[in-house]
């Protein structure tokens, strides 16, 4: 079953996705990588005001590549999320609710996820042609001299995803490993 | 001596650029049908789904297939018999790489000041250049752009003699089931065995552009490529690590002698955007 959703999460939203849940997911998604998370994190520490509202809200670990004319945005699909662990506890602090990426967060990000009510997602990585089609707008509102790695803000509709990390501690990567893994036969 | 312009090395490789990063090769393309066909798991069949028709939007619309369109990885085999004219040959791929990149808007990965600056050069330059200077008077020129994630899944290891074949079987299966969903699944996996410390790992690049199909390629070790792909895909990894039969798609070996004293091994990891294209001037 494909459960829709919108931004912002609250509490209750995010308690209803279980690790490998389909979902669909429409509102605003920021755009942040490596360089601006360092740069969101030193804000943070300076007790200074974000770009961005980061309360309810979803990052989505994305550089995307440039817009063809006539394009929104260029391919943009997930990249690999363990980079940004070192970082994601302080945004966890003050109301960061999703992430969206692919690959495997660390056991200390998923256990935050469960004390903060916050979820991971995964998109299929290197189906980025495909995933741009679900962003109808984008707007970059910091960090522009980034490039690629500036923060944009993402109008997107119907964003197909899959519920990695749950705030019930389980994980789509090692279900998926249990269930198709082959023993060996003692 | 037959004079070659580098003014065609820069245009050709301004071309490579672009068309590597909008076609996926036949072979992968057949990969990605068989396992949407054949593999057991629901959530593989629905990654292979989507990653056929993300490549049919990337070249119907002529735009690249992943976002990230990786480092220019550029292979020259350099006839003996070629006089280079018209400038300098790795200025020339330089620019063909700055122009394919501009304007293909492909996106620029490469920073400098790799260890505190990390300031974007603006035009995904400097390409990593590998030179060989073969016999003939023909110039090879292989794009192979190679995204961050799956390198950063890669491994080398010095391991003792000792560990033999059973010991480089179990080091290249655990850095690949160790990636899990990292480098993007399916992979495809570059082994090098042998020569030295860089050696290794340049073989293990250079296995990356060889073909996957077992018809079609020139096997050193065609068995223990057998073993070790069948070994991965019994991890349960499958595509984007949401569990599933196909975890790599091909596991490529070349070898190298080496020292007495010493086996190297390099695993260099390529996720399922395998793109690499070569022309022959």
């Amino acid at each position: 079953m494909t459960k829709k959703i919108s931004t912002p999460l609250d509490d209750e939203t995010v308690a209803q996705l279980k690790a490998g849940d389909k979902v669909l997911l429409s509102g605003t998604v920021y755009t942040a990588r490596d360089a601006a998370h360092e740069r969101l994190i030193k804000l943070l520490e300076a007790g200074e005001e974000l770009p961005i509202e980061i309360e309810g809200a979803v990052i989505y670990y994305v550089g995307p590549a440039p817009a063809k004319p006539g394009y929104v945005i260029g391919p943009a699909g997930p990249t690999t999320s363990y980079r940004m662990d070192p970082y994601t506890p302080q945004l966890l602090e003050v109301g960061l609710k999703g992430m969206i990426g692919k690959g495997s967060r660390s056991r200390g990000i998923r256990d935050l996820l469960q004390k903060h009510k916050a979820v991971y997602f995964g998109a299929v990585g290197g189906a980025a042609a495909l995933i741009s089609s679900s962003i109808k707008e984008s707007e970059v509102v910091a960090y522009e001299d980034l490039g690629t790695e500036a923060i944009r803000r993402l109008k997107v509709e119907d964003f197909p995803l899959m519920v990695v990390d749950d705030i019930n501690g389980d994980d789509l990567y090692e279900q998926g490993v249990e269930k198709y893994k082959i023993k060996q036969e003692v | 001596m037959r004079q070659v312009d580098v003014s065609t090395i820069r245009d050709e490789v301004a071309r490579l650029s672009q068309e590597t990063n909008y076609y996926l090769d036949e072979e992968i393309l057949a990969a990605f049908e068989k396992g949407r066909d054949e593999d057991e798991s629901s959530a593989a069949r629905a990654v292979f789904e989507q990653l056929l028709e993300n490549a049919r939007i990337a070249a119907e619309e002529q735009v690249p297939m992943c976002q990230d369109t990786g480092t220019a990885v550029v292979f020259v085999e350099l006839g003996q018999e070629v006089e280079l004219v018209g400038g300098y040959l790795e200025d020339a791929i330089n620019e063909g790489v700055s122009r394919g990149y501009t304007e293909g808007y492909l996106r620029k990965s490469i920073v400098e000041g790799p260890a505190d600056k990390r300031k974007n050069t603006g035009d995904n330059t400097p390409a990593v250049i590998h030179t060989r200077i073969v016999p003939g008077d023909q110039v090879k020129i292989t794009l192979a752009p190679k995204g961050g994630g799956s390198e950063n899944m890669s491994r080398i290891q010095m391991m003792k003699p000792a560990d033999g074949r059973e010991g480089i079987k179990d080091f290249v299966v655990k850095t690949v089931v160790e990636a899990g969903p990292n480098p993007c699944p399916p992979v495809i996996v570059g082994v090098g065995i042998g020569g030295n410390f860089e050696k290794a790992a340049q073989l293990a690049k250079e296995a990356l552009l060889e073909p996957i199909n077992e018809e079609e390629k020139d096997s050193e070790m065609p068995e223990l490529e057998r073993e070790i792909l069948e070994e991965i895909n019994k991890s349960g990894v499958g595509p984007q690590g949401f569990g599933g039969r196909t975890t790599a798609l091909g596991v490529n070996i070349k070898t190298y002698p080496c020292h007495i004293a010493s086996l190297p091994v390099a695993v260099n990891i390529n996720c399922h955007a395998a793109r690499h294209q070569s022309v022959i001037l």
